[in-house]
Protein backbone atom coordinates (compact mmCIF):
# COMPACT_ATOMS: atom_id res chain seq x y z
CA UNK A 1 0.00 0.00 0.00
CA UNK A 2 2.93 2.23 0.30
CA UNK A 3 3.78 1.99 -2.52
CA UNK A 4 0.80 4.06 -4.00
CA UNK A 5 1.19 7.04 -1.39
CA UNK A 6 4.96 7.16 -2.37
CA UNK A 7 3.91 8.24 -5.68
CA UNK A 8 1.99 11.20 -4.76
CA UNK A 9 4.39 14.09 -4.39
CA UNK A 10 4.65 15.53 -0.64
CA UNK A 11 1.96 17.73 -0.04
CA UNK A 12 2.89 21.52 -0.84
CA UNK A 13 4.07 23.55 2.95
CA UNK A 14 3.55 26.75 3.32
CA UNK A 15 0.87 29.33 2.91
CA UNK A 16 -1.19 26.90 0.87
CA UNK A 17 -0.78 23.97 3.18
CA UNK A 18 -1.90 26.39 6.24
CA UNK A 19 -4.71 27.45 4.51
CA UNK A 20 -5.76 24.10 3.31
CA UNK A 21 -5.69 23.36 6.84
CA UNK A 22 -8.03 26.16 7.96
CA UNK A 23 -10.42 25.44 5.44
CA UNK A 24 -10.24 22.08 6.83
CA UNK A 25 -11.40 23.14 10.35
CA UNK A 26 -14.64 25.60 8.53
CA UNK A 27 -16.81 23.35 6.55
CA UNK A 28 -19.05 26.73 6.32
CA UNK A 29 -16.27 28.68 5.00
CA UNK A 30 -15.49 26.16 2.42
CA UNK A 31 -19.36 25.72 1.78
CA UNK A 32 -19.15 29.62 0.85
CA UNK A 33 -16.09 29.02 -1.25
CA UNK A 34 -17.88 26.95 -3.50
CA UNK A 35 -21.41 28.41 -3.42
CA UNK A 36 -20.39 32.23 -4.02
CA UNK A 37 -19.25 31.94 -7.80
CA UNK A 38 -22.32 29.45 -9.15
CA UNK A 39 -24.94 31.55 -6.51
CA UNK A 40 -24.06 34.98 -6.93
CA UNK A 41 -23.73 34.68 -10.84
CA UNK A 42 -27.29 32.91 -11.18
CA UNK A 43 -28.99 35.30 -8.67
CA UNK A 44 -27.07 38.25 -9.64
CA UNK A 45 -27.39 37.67 -13.20
CA UNK A 46 -30.23 35.52 -14.09
CA UNK A 47 -32.61 36.46 -11.63
CA UNK A 48 -32.09 39.98 -10.70
CA UNK A 49 -32.39 40.45 -14.85
CA UNK A 50 -35.67 38.74 -14.20
CA UNK A 51 -36.31 41.41 -11.40
CA UNK A 52 -35.15 44.16 -13.58
CA UNK A 53 -37.42 42.87 -16.65
CA UNK A 54 -40.50 43.12 -14.19
CA UNK A 55 -39.73 45.95 -12.87
CA UNK A 56 -39.25 47.55 -16.63
CA UNK A 57 -42.61 46.34 -16.84
CA UNK A 58 -44.26 49.19 -15.02
CA UNK A 59 -42.28 52.50 -16.76
CA UNK A 60 -43.09 53.36 -20.21
CA UNK A 61 -42.14 54.51 -22.96
CA UNK A 62 -42.26 58.48 -24.62
CA UNK A 63 -44.07 57.88 -28.12
CA UNK A 64 -42.36 61.24 -29.15
CA UNK A 65 -38.55 61.22 -27.99
CA UNK A 66 -38.21 57.33 -27.59
CA UNK A 67 -36.90 57.83 -23.92
CA UNK A 68 -38.38 55.75 -21.11
CA UNK A 69 -40.19 57.35 -18.49
CA UNK A 70 -39.44 56.11 -15.04
CA UNK A 71 -42.52 57.06 -13.76
CA UNK A 72 -44.54 53.50 -12.47
CA UNK A 73 -47.72 53.20 -14.67
CA UNK A 74 -49.84 50.32 -15.32
CA UNK A 75 -50.19 51.14 -18.68
CA UNK A 76 -48.34 48.18 -20.44
CA UNK A 77 -50.61 45.80 -18.55
CA UNK A 78 -53.87 47.75 -19.84
CA UNK A 79 -52.18 47.14 -23.23
CA UNK A 80 -51.73 43.57 -22.69
CA UNK A 81 -55.42 43.02 -21.88
CA UNK A 82 -56.77 45.61 -24.14
CA UNK A 83 -54.58 45.13 -27.35
CA UNK A 84 -54.46 42.11 -29.74
CA UNK A 85 -52.11 40.63 -27.48
CA UNK A 86 -55.36 38.50 -25.73
CA UNK A 87 -56.00 36.89 -28.93
CA UNK A 88 -51.96 36.37 -29.95
CA UNK A 89 -51.70 34.63 -26.39
CA UNK A 90 -54.59 32.22 -26.81
CA UNK A 91 -53.11 31.54 -30.24
CA UNK A 92 -49.92 30.66 -29.01
CA UNK A 93 -51.16 28.84 -26.11
CA UNK A 94 -53.40 26.66 -28.34
CA UNK A 95 -50.28 26.49 -31.19
CA UNK A 96 -48.29 25.02 -28.03
CA UNK A 97 -50.70 22.65 -26.78
CA UNK A 98 -51.35 21.82 -30.25
CA UNK A 99 -47.87 21.07 -30.76
CA UNK A 100 -47.36 19.06 -27.49
CA UNK A 101 -50.23 16.79 -28.04
CA UNK A 102 -48.68 15.28 -31.53
CA UNK A 103 -45.40 15.47 -30.10
CA UNK A 104 -47.08 13.06 -27.58
CA UNK A 105 -48.64 11.07 -29.85
CA UNK A 106 -45.42 10.36 -32.59
CA UNK A 107 -43.51 10.10 -29.39
CA UNK A 108 -45.86 7.14 -27.87
CA UNK A 109 -45.26 4.06 -30.56
CA UNK A 110 -40.97 5.24 -30.93
CA UNK A 111 -40.60 4.87 -27.47
CA UNK A 112 -42.49 1.54 -26.47
CA UNK A 113 -40.46 0.34 -29.42
CA UNK A 114 -37.32 1.68 -28.16
CA UNK A 115 -38.12 0.31 -24.63
CA UNK A 116 -40.03 -2.94 -25.27
CA UNK A 117 -39.08 -4.47 -28.71
CA UNK A 118 -35.75 -3.20 -29.36
CA UNK A 119 -32.78 -5.77 -28.41
CA UNK A 120 -30.64 -3.32 -26.00
CA UNK A 121 -27.90 -2.88 -28.46
CA UNK A 122 -30.31 -1.06 -31.01
CA UNK A 123 -31.86 0.27 -27.83
CA UNK A 124 -28.75 2.22 -26.95
CA UNK A 125 -28.37 3.20 -30.63
CA UNK A 126 -31.87 4.48 -30.87
CA UNK A 127 -31.22 6.62 -27.31
CA UNK A 128 -28.29 8.45 -29.22
CA UNK A 129 -30.12 8.93 -32.61
CA UNK A 130 -32.52 10.66 -30.91
CA UNK A 131 -30.00 12.80 -28.79
CA UNK A 132 -28.28 13.52 -31.71
CA UNK A 133 -30.38 15.37 -33.72
CA UNK A 134 -32.01 17.28 -30.51
CA UNK A 135 -28.61 18.84 -30.37
CA UNK A 136 -28.90 19.59 -34.30
CA UNK A 137 -28.20 23.26 -34.58
CA UNK A 138 -31.61 24.80 -33.96
CA UNK A 139 -31.70 27.38 -36.56
CA UNK A 140 -30.69 24.68 -39.55
CA UNK A 141 -33.52 22.75 -38.75
CA UNK A 142 -36.02 25.41 -39.16
CA UNK A 143 -34.44 26.72 -42.14
CA UNK A 144 -34.54 23.32 -43.93
CA UNK A 145 -38.21 23.13 -43.49
CA UNK A 146 -38.04 26.44 -45.37
CA UNK A 147 -36.62 24.62 -47.74
CA UNK A 148 -38.84 21.15 -47.87
CA UNK A 149 -42.43 23.57 -47.46
CA UNK A 150 -41.15 25.75 -50.59
CA UNK A 151 -43.02 26.20 -53.58
CA UNK A 152 -40.51 24.08 -55.61
CA UNK A 153 -39.44 22.54 -52.78
CA UNK A 154 -38.85 18.32 -52.07
CA UNK A 155 -42.63 18.17 -50.55
CA UNK A 156 -44.75 19.26 -53.20
CA UNK A 157 -42.35 17.15 -55.58
CA UNK A 158 -43.14 13.93 -53.85
CA UNK A 159 -46.69 14.36 -53.24
CA UNK A 160 -47.17 15.97 -56.82
CA UNK A 161 -47.59 12.49 -58.25
CA UNK A 162 -50.19 11.70 -55.73
CA UNK A 163 -51.75 14.99 -57.51
CA UNK A 164 -51.33 16.46 -54.10
CA UNK A 165 -49.56 19.52 -52.51
CA UNK A 166 -47.72 20.46 -49.32
CA UNK A 167 -49.42 22.97 -46.69
CA UNK A 168 -46.54 25.47 -47.95
CA UNK A 169 -45.84 28.65 -45.57
CA UNK A 170 -48.60 29.34 -43.10
CA UNK A 171 -49.78 28.01 -39.65
CA UNK A 172 -49.84 24.21 -40.53
CA UNK A 173 -46.30 24.97 -41.09
CA UNK A 174 -45.56 26.39 -37.69
CA UNK A 175 -47.17 23.50 -36.40
CA UNK A 176 -45.26 21.02 -38.25
CA UNK A 177 -41.79 22.66 -37.68
CA UNK A 178 -42.65 22.63 -34.05
CA UNK A 179 -43.35 19.16 -33.92
CA UNK A 180 -40.24 18.05 -35.78
CA UNK A 181 -37.97 20.24 -33.27
CA UNK A 182 -39.22 19.23 -30.17
CA UNK A 183 -39.93 16.09 -30.77
CA UNK A 184 -37.14 14.81 -29.73
CA UNK A 185 -37.36 16.72 -25.88
CA UNK A 186 -40.67 14.62 -26.08
CA UNK A 187 -39.22 10.85 -27.07
CA UNK A 188 -36.45 10.65 -24.98
CA UNK A 189 -38.52 11.14 -21.15
CA UNK A 190 -41.78 8.76 -22.74
CA UNK A 191 -39.04 6.04 -23.48
CA UNK A 192 -37.59 6.04 -20.28
CA UNK A 193 -40.92 6.16 -18.85
CA UNK A 194 -41.94 3.06 -20.59
CA UNK A 195 -38.23 1.20 -19.40
CA UNK A 196 -39.26 1.63 -15.77
CA UNK A 197 -42.46 -0.19 -16.06
CA UNK A 198 -41.42 -3.45 -14.59
CA UNK A 199 -42.75 -6.42 -16.89
CA UNK A 200 -44.73 -7.92 -13.94
CA UNK A 201 -47.57 -5.87 -14.28
CA UNK A 202 -47.88 -6.25 -18.30
CA UNK A 203 -48.08 -10.30 -17.25
CA UNK A 204 -50.41 -9.59 -14.51
CA UNK A 205 -53.20 -7.43 -16.71
CA UNK A 206 -52.59 -10.50 -19.06
CA UNK A 207 -53.25 -13.25 -16.73
CA UNK A 208 -56.51 -11.67 -16.20
CA UNK A 209 -57.61 -11.47 -19.50
CA UNK A 210 -56.47 -7.87 -20.59
CA UNK A 211 -56.04 -7.79 -24.12
CA UNK A 212 -53.14 -5.96 -25.54
CA UNK A 213 -55.02 -2.71 -25.98
CA UNK A 214 -56.83 -3.09 -22.73
CA UNK A 215 -53.15 -3.37 -20.94
CA UNK A 216 -51.70 0.17 -23.09
CA UNK A 217 -55.23 2.05 -22.27
CA UNK A 218 -55.79 1.24 -18.71
CA UNK A 219 -51.80 0.02 -17.40
CA UNK A 220 -49.05 1.34 -19.67
CA UNK A 221 -50.72 4.91 -20.92
CA UNK A 222 -51.76 5.95 -16.95
CA UNK A 223 -48.03 4.01 -16.15
CA UNK A 224 -46.37 6.61 -18.50
CA UNK A 225 -48.96 9.74 -18.19
CA UNK A 226 -46.44 11.48 -16.05
CA UNK A 227 -42.97 11.15 -18.59
CA UNK A 228 -45.23 12.51 -21.35
CA UNK A 229 -45.97 15.59 -19.10
CA UNK A 230 -42.48 15.53 -18.21
CA UNK A 231 -41.52 15.94 -21.94
CA UNK A 232 -44.30 18.12 -22.52
CA UNK A 233 -42.70 21.09 -20.51
CA UNK A 234 -39.93 21.37 -23.05
CA UNK A 235 -42.63 20.79 -25.94
CA UNK A 236 -45.03 23.43 -24.60
CA UNK A 237 -42.28 25.60 -22.92
CA UNK A 238 -39.77 26.27 -25.79
CA UNK A 239 -42.86 26.71 -28.37
CA UNK A 240 -44.20 29.24 -26.26
CA UNK A 241 -41.02 31.40 -26.35
CA UNK A 242 -39.92 30.99 -29.93
CA UNK A 243 -40.58 33.36 -32.71
CA UNK A 244 -37.89 32.22 -34.96
CA UNK A 245 -40.07 29.62 -36.04
CA UNK A 246 -42.87 31.43 -37.08
CA UNK A 247 -40.91 33.83 -38.49
CA UNK A 248 -39.63 31.69 -41.02
CA UNK A 249 -42.37 29.58 -42.17
CA UNK A 250 -45.27 31.92 -42.14
CA UNK A 251 -46.51 35.45 -41.04
CA UNK A 252 -48.49 34.75 -38.28
CA UNK A 253 -47.85 36.69 -35.03
CA UNK A 254 -47.08 34.79 -32.02
CA UNK A 255 -46.66 35.90 -28.48
CA UNK A 256 -42.59 35.30 -29.05
CA UNK A 257 -42.91 37.46 -32.37
CA UNK A 258 -44.77 40.58 -30.62
CA UNK A 259 -42.04 40.50 -27.73
CA UNK A 260 -39.33 40.59 -30.46
CA UNK A 261 -40.96 43.12 -33.05
CA UNK A 262 -41.25 45.72 -29.96
CA UNK A 263 -37.95 45.40 -28.62
CA UNK A 264 -36.61 45.89 -32.01
CA UNK A 265 -38.78 49.00 -32.15
CA UNK A 266 -37.11 50.26 -28.51
CA UNK A 267 -40.52 49.98 -26.55
CA UNK A 268 -37.97 47.82 -24.33
CA UNK A 269 -41.07 48.63 -21.22
CA UNK A 270 -43.66 47.07 -23.20
CA UNK A 271 -41.58 44.50 -24.76
CA UNK A 272 -40.62 43.44 -20.74
CA UNK A 273 -44.52 43.06 -19.73
CA UNK A 274 -44.99 40.96 -23.03
CA UNK A 275 -42.46 39.24 -21.63
CA UNK A 276 -44.18 38.24 -18.50
CA UNK A 277 -46.92 36.31 -19.98
CA UNK A 278 -44.86 32.84 -21.74
CA UNK A 279 -42.76 33.31 -18.50
CA UNK A 280 -46.30 33.25 -16.10
CA UNK A 281 -47.66 30.72 -18.21
CA UNK A 282 -44.36 28.40 -17.76
CA UNK A 283 -44.89 28.98 -14.21
CA UNK A 284 -48.12 27.45 -13.66
CA UNK A 285 -48.05 24.80 -16.18
CA UNK A 286 -44.78 23.73 -14.34
CA UNK A 287 -47.05 23.97 -11.19
CA UNK A 288 -49.44 21.87 -12.69
CA UNK A 289 -46.91 20.02 -14.05
CA UNK A 290 -45.87 18.75 -10.85
CA UNK A 291 -49.07 18.07 -9.67
CA UNK A 292 -49.42 15.56 -12.36
CA UNK A 293 -46.18 13.71 -11.19
CA UNK A 294 -44.19 15.01 -13.39
CA UNK A 295 -40.63 16.08 -12.13
CA UNK A 296 -40.47 12.12 -10.66
CA UNK A 297 -40.73 11.17 -13.79
CA UNK A 298 -37.71 13.37 -15.21
CA UNK B 1 -47.05 -8.49 -22.52
CA UNK B 2 -47.25 -10.54 -25.69
CA UNK B 3 -48.03 -8.32 -28.16
CA UNK B 4 -49.02 -9.76 -31.68
CA UNK B 5 -46.93 -9.95 -34.39
CA UNK B 6 -49.12 -7.39 -36.25
CA UNK B 7 -48.98 -4.61 -33.47
CA UNK B 8 -45.16 -5.67 -33.36
CA UNK B 9 -44.59 -4.91 -36.87
CA UNK B 10 -46.79 -1.83 -36.69
CA UNK B 11 -44.85 -0.34 -33.71
CA UNK B 12 -41.70 -1.04 -35.81
CA UNK B 13 -42.81 0.40 -39.02
CA UNK B 14 -43.89 3.56 -37.09
CA UNK B 15 -41.04 3.87 -34.92
CA UNK B 16 -38.70 3.39 -38.59
CA UNK B 17 -41.03 6.16 -39.47
CA UNK B 18 -40.49 8.47 -36.70
CA UNK B 19 -36.82 8.02 -37.35
CA UNK B 20 -36.80 9.42 -40.74
CA UNK B 21 -39.16 11.96 -39.38
CA UNK B 22 -36.60 13.11 -37.16
CA UNK B 23 -33.68 12.53 -39.53
CA UNK B 24 -34.78 13.81 -43.85
CA UNK B 25 -34.58 17.10 -42.96
CA UNK B 26 -30.86 17.11 -41.72
CA UNK B 27 -30.00 14.92 -44.43
CA UNK B 28 -31.54 17.57 -47.13
CA UNK B 29 -29.15 20.21 -45.77
CA UNK B 30 -26.28 17.91 -46.65
CA UNK B 31 -27.49 17.43 -49.77
CA UNK B 32 -28.45 21.04 -50.70
CA UNK B 33 -24.49 21.75 -49.77
CA UNK B 34 -23.55 20.21 -52.81
CA UNK B 35 -26.04 20.94 -55.03
CA UNK B 36 -24.97 23.05 -58.07
CA UNK B 37 -28.29 25.15 -57.99
CA UNK B 38 -29.14 28.32 -56.21
CA UNK B 39 -32.13 28.13 -55.58
CA UNK B 40 -34.19 25.21 -53.27
CA UNK B 41 -35.78 23.68 -56.46
CA UNK B 42 -35.96 19.84 -55.79
CA UNK B 43 -34.44 17.25 -57.54
CA UNK B 44 -30.91 19.41 -57.50
CA UNK B 45 -29.26 20.33 -60.84
CA UNK B 46 -25.92 18.72 -60.31
CA UNK B 47 -22.89 17.72 -57.33
CA UNK B 48 -20.56 20.95 -56.36
CA UNK B 49 -18.03 21.61 -54.06
CA UNK B 50 -18.35 25.50 -55.61
CA UNK B 51 -20.02 26.35 -52.31
CA UNK B 52 -17.36 25.45 -50.36
CA UNK B 53 -15.02 27.64 -51.76
CA UNK B 54 -17.57 30.74 -52.05
CA UNK B 55 -18.17 29.79 -48.07
CA UNK B 56 -14.54 29.82 -47.10
CA UNK B 57 -13.54 33.01 -48.76
CA UNK B 58 -17.15 35.21 -47.27
CA UNK B 59 -15.74 37.34 -45.30
CA UNK B 60 -18.54 37.62 -43.25
CA UNK B 61 -19.65 33.83 -42.48
CA UNK B 62 -16.06 33.28 -41.91
CA UNK B 63 -16.16 36.69 -38.83
CA UNK B 64 -19.50 34.96 -37.53
CA UNK B 65 -18.10 31.68 -37.47
CA UNK B 66 -14.31 32.99 -35.13
CA UNK B 67 -16.77 35.12 -33.04
CA UNK B 68 -18.92 31.70 -32.22
CA UNK B 69 -16.13 29.65 -31.68
CA UNK B 70 -14.62 32.70 -29.27
CA UNK B 71 -18.16 32.94 -27.65
CA UNK B 72 -18.92 29.10 -27.07
CA UNK B 73 -15.24 28.68 -25.71
CA UNK B 74 -15.55 31.23 -23.17
CA UNK B 75 -19.41 30.51 -21.96
CA UNK B 76 -17.85 26.89 -21.49
CA UNK B 77 -15.24 27.82 -19.24
CA UNK B 78 -17.33 29.98 -17.26
CA UNK B 79 -20.17 27.03 -17.03
CA UNK B 80 -17.29 24.99 -16.34
CA UNK B 81 -16.46 26.21 -13.00
CA UNK B 82 -19.62 27.47 -11.65
CA UNK B 83 -21.05 24.12 -12.64
CA UNK B 84 -18.44 22.29 -11.20
CA UNK B 85 -17.93 24.53 -7.89
CA UNK B 86 -21.97 24.03 -7.71
CA UNK B 87 -22.09 20.57 -8.37
CA UNK B 88 -19.37 20.15 -5.08
CA UNK B 89 -21.44 22.24 -2.99
CA UNK B 90 -25.07 20.37 -3.77
CA UNK B 91 -23.57 16.72 -3.63
CA UNK B 92 -20.92 17.02 -0.91
CA UNK B 93 -22.65 19.77 1.85
CA UNK B 94 -25.84 19.88 3.42
CA UNK B 95 -27.54 23.26 3.56
CA UNK B 96 -30.66 25.32 3.73
CA UNK B 97 -31.69 25.66 0.11
CA UNK B 98 -30.01 22.93 -1.43
CA UNK B 99 -33.38 21.78 -3.23
CA UNK B 100 -33.52 25.71 -4.33
CA UNK B 101 -30.16 25.32 -6.22
CA UNK B 102 -31.17 22.52 -8.83
CA UNK B 103 -33.80 24.59 -9.98
CA UNK B 104 -32.20 27.61 -10.19
CA UNK B 105 -29.57 26.13 -12.44
CA UNK B 106 -32.13 25.16 -14.56
CA UNK B 107 -34.27 27.52 -14.92
CA UNK B 108 -32.75 29.57 -17.58
CA UNK B 109 -32.71 26.82 -19.85
CA UNK B 110 -36.56 25.89 -19.06
CA UNK B 111 -37.94 29.20 -19.39
CA UNK B 112 -38.75 30.06 -22.92
CA UNK B 113 -35.18 31.55 -24.37
CA UNK B 114 -36.90 35.12 -25.07
CA UNK B 115 -37.28 35.47 -21.41
CA UNK B 116 -34.33 35.09 -20.60
CA UNK B 117 -33.23 37.30 -23.68
CA UNK B 118 -35.22 40.20 -22.77
CA UNK B 119 -34.42 39.74 -19.21
CA UNK B 120 -30.93 40.09 -20.00
CA UNK B 121 -31.14 42.32 -22.28
CA UNK B 122 -33.44 44.75 -20.02
CA UNK B 123 -30.53 44.52 -17.06
CA UNK B 124 -27.77 45.51 -19.75
CA UNK B 125 -29.00 48.25 -20.98
CA UNK B 126 -30.08 49.35 -17.60
CA UNK B 127 -26.81 48.99 -15.67
CA UNK B 128 -25.35 50.30 -18.77
CA UNK B 129 -23.15 47.93 -19.94
CA UNK B 130 -23.37 47.90 -23.97
CA UNK B 131 -24.43 44.70 -25.49
CA UNK B 132 -21.68 43.14 -27.60
CA UNK B 133 -19.59 39.94 -27.71
CA UNK B 134 -18.72 40.09 -23.41
CA UNK B 135 -22.88 40.26 -22.93
CA UNK B 136 -23.28 37.22 -25.67
CA UNK B 137 -20.64 35.60 -23.47
CA UNK B 138 -22.65 35.96 -20.04
CA UNK B 139 -25.91 35.58 -21.17
CA UNK B 140 -24.35 31.91 -23.23
CA UNK B 141 -23.06 30.93 -19.62
CA UNK B 142 -26.10 31.39 -17.87
CA UNK B 143 -27.52 28.70 -19.50
CA UNK B 144 -24.99 26.29 -19.86
CA UNK B 145 -23.58 26.13 -16.71
CA UNK B 146 -26.87 23.58 -15.77
CA UNK B 147 -24.94 21.05 -18.54
CA UNK B 148 -21.81 21.07 -16.34
CA UNK B 149 -23.88 20.94 -13.13
CA UNK B 150 -26.25 17.66 -14.21
CA UNK B 151 -22.87 15.48 -15.61
CA UNK B 152 -20.79 16.76 -12.78
CA UNK B 153 -23.33 15.85 -9.82
CA UNK B 154 -24.75 12.78 -11.78
CA UNK B 155 -20.74 12.08 -11.26
CA UNK B 156 -20.36 12.77 -7.84
CA UNK B 157 -23.73 11.45 -6.87
CA UNK B 158 -22.48 7.71 -8.22
CA UNK B 159 -19.10 7.63 -6.46
CA UNK B 160 -19.25 8.03 -2.67
CA UNK B 161 -17.83 10.83 -0.58
CA UNK B 162 -15.71 8.43 1.51
CA UNK B 163 -13.04 8.06 -1.11
CA UNK B 164 -12.64 11.90 -0.29
CA UNK B 165 -12.32 11.11 3.45
CA UNK B 166 -9.89 8.94 3.27
CA UNK B 167 -7.48 11.14 1.56
CA UNK B 168 -7.95 13.38 4.08
CA UNK B 169 -7.06 10.26 6.76
CA UNK B 170 -3.95 10.20 5.02
CA UNK B 171 -2.88 13.55 5.16
CA UNK B 172 -3.81 14.89 1.88
CA UNK B 173 -5.31 18.88 2.34
CA UNK B 174 -8.06 19.64 0.08
CA UNK B 175 -6.21 20.84 -2.52
CA UNK B 176 -4.32 17.15 -2.85
CA UNK B 177 -7.53 15.50 -2.61
CA UNK B 178 -9.15 17.64 -5.19
CA UNK B 179 -5.94 17.11 -7.70
CA UNK B 180 -5.70 13.38 -7.39
CA UNK B 181 -8.97 11.66 -6.24
CA UNK B 182 -12.04 14.35 -6.89
CA UNK B 183 -11.23 16.03 -10.37
CA UNK B 184 -9.50 12.64 -12.07
CA UNK B 185 -12.96 10.70 -10.80
CA UNK B 186 -14.93 14.30 -12.33
CA UNK B 187 -13.13 14.47 -15.29
CA UNK B 188 -14.82 12.65 -17.91
CA UNK B 189 -18.13 13.89 -16.79
CA UNK B 190 -16.56 17.63 -16.92
CA UNK B 191 -15.51 16.85 -20.55
CA UNK B 192 -18.85 15.64 -21.52
CA UNK B 193 -20.70 18.62 -19.61
CA UNK B 194 -18.02 20.95 -21.02
CA UNK B 195 -18.83 19.92 -24.67
CA UNK B 196 -22.94 19.89 -24.32
CA UNK B 197 -22.18 23.42 -23.20
CA UNK B 198 -20.34 24.30 -26.36
CA UNK B 199 -22.75 22.75 -28.28
CA UNK B 200 -25.44 24.40 -27.07
CA UNK B 201 -23.76 27.89 -27.09
CA UNK B 202 -22.56 27.84 -30.57
CA UNK B 203 -26.36 26.90 -31.42
CA UNK B 204 -28.03 29.27 -29.49
CA UNK B 205 -29.80 32.03 -31.38
CA UNK B 206 -32.58 33.62 -29.33
CA UNK B 207 -30.67 35.01 -26.40
CA UNK B 208 -28.02 35.86 -28.59
CA UNK B 209 -30.49 37.88 -30.58
CA UNK B 210 -31.39 40.24 -27.61
CA UNK B 211 -27.93 40.27 -25.82
CA UNK B 212 -25.22 40.76 -29.26
CA UNK B 213 -25.80 43.94 -30.10
CA UNK B 214 -24.17 44.19 -33.68
CA UNK B 215 -22.13 41.21 -32.78
CA UNK B 216 -22.73 38.67 -35.53
CA UNK B 217 -22.56 34.55 -34.02
CA UNK B 218 -23.22 32.03 -36.81
CA UNK B 219 -26.40 31.36 -36.14
CA UNK B 220 -27.04 35.33 -36.49
CA UNK B 221 -25.33 35.15 -39.94
CA UNK B 222 -27.29 32.39 -41.19
CA UNK B 223 -31.03 33.60 -39.78
CA UNK B 224 -30.44 37.41 -41.56
CA UNK B 225 -28.61 35.55 -44.94
CA UNK B 226 -31.24 32.87 -45.57
CA UNK B 227 -33.79 35.29 -46.53
CA UNK B 228 -31.39 36.92 -49.16
CA UNK B 229 -31.55 34.84 -52.08
CA UNK B 230 -28.44 35.13 -53.69
CA UNK B 231 -26.81 33.62 -50.10
CA UNK B 232 -28.98 30.42 -50.21
CA UNK B 233 -26.20 27.96 -51.51
CA UNK B 234 -23.59 29.90 -49.05
CA UNK B 235 -26.33 29.12 -45.93
CA UNK B 236 -26.32 25.77 -47.18
CA UNK B 237 -22.92 25.10 -46.32
CA UNK B 238 -22.85 26.97 -43.31
CA UNK B 239 -26.17 24.87 -42.38
CA UNK B 240 -23.42 21.83 -42.96
CA UNK B 241 -20.73 23.38 -40.42
CA UNK B 242 -22.80 24.20 -37.88
CA UNK B 243 -24.52 21.01 -38.05
CA UNK B 244 -21.36 19.27 -37.62
CA UNK B 245 -20.20 21.17 -34.97
CA UNK B 246 -23.20 21.27 -32.63
CA UNK B 247 -23.47 17.01 -33.68
CA UNK B 248 -19.85 16.02 -33.47
CA UNK B 249 -19.13 17.28 -29.38
CA UNK B 250 -22.75 15.79 -28.31
CA UNK B 251 -21.73 12.45 -30.01
CA UNK B 252 -18.73 12.52 -28.41
CA UNK B 253 -20.45 13.67 -24.86
CA UNK B 254 -22.92 11.06 -25.45
CA UNK B 255 -19.76 8.20 -25.75
CA UNK B 256 -18.05 9.38 -22.80
CA UNK B 257 -21.00 9.25 -20.37
CA UNK B 258 -22.67 6.06 -21.86
CA UNK B 259 -22.53 4.32 -18.39
CA UNK B 260 -24.20 7.55 -16.93
CA UNK B 261 -26.73 7.88 -19.41
CA UNK B 262 -26.94 11.97 -18.60
CA UNK B 263 -25.67 13.65 -21.34
CA UNK B 264 -27.98 14.02 -23.84
CA UNK B 265 -31.14 14.90 -21.44
CA UNK B 266 -31.12 18.80 -21.85
CA UNK B 267 -32.07 19.43 -18.31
Amino acid sequence: MTSITNDLPPPPRGLLRRLAGWLHRRPSVRLGGLLAGPVGWLVIVYLGSLAIMLLNAFWTRDAFSGQTIYVPTLKNFEDLINGPYPGITLRTVALAAAVTVTCGLLALPIGYFMARIASPRLRNALVVAVIVPLWASYLIKVYSWRLILAEEGILNWALAPLGLKGPGFGDVAVWLVFTYIWLPYMILPVYAGFERIPESLLEASSDLGGRSWTTFRRILLPLVFPAMVAGSIFTFSLTLGDYIAPATVSTTIFIGNSIFANFGAGNFPLAAALSLVPLVIVLIYLLIARRLGAFNAL
Amino acid sequence: MTIGRGTRLALTVAAAAILAFVYLPIALIVVYAFNSGTTPSWPPVGFTLHWFEEAIRNTGLQQAFLTSMAAALAATIIALVLGTLASLAVSRYRFFGRDAISLIVIFPIALPGIVTGMALSSTFSQVGIPLGFLTIIIGHATFCIVLVYNNAIARLRQTSATFEEASADLGADSWTTFRYITFPNLRSALLAGALLAFALSFDEVIVTIFTAGGVKTLPIWIFQSFRLANQVPVVNVAGLFAILLSVIPVYVATRITSSTGVAGSRV
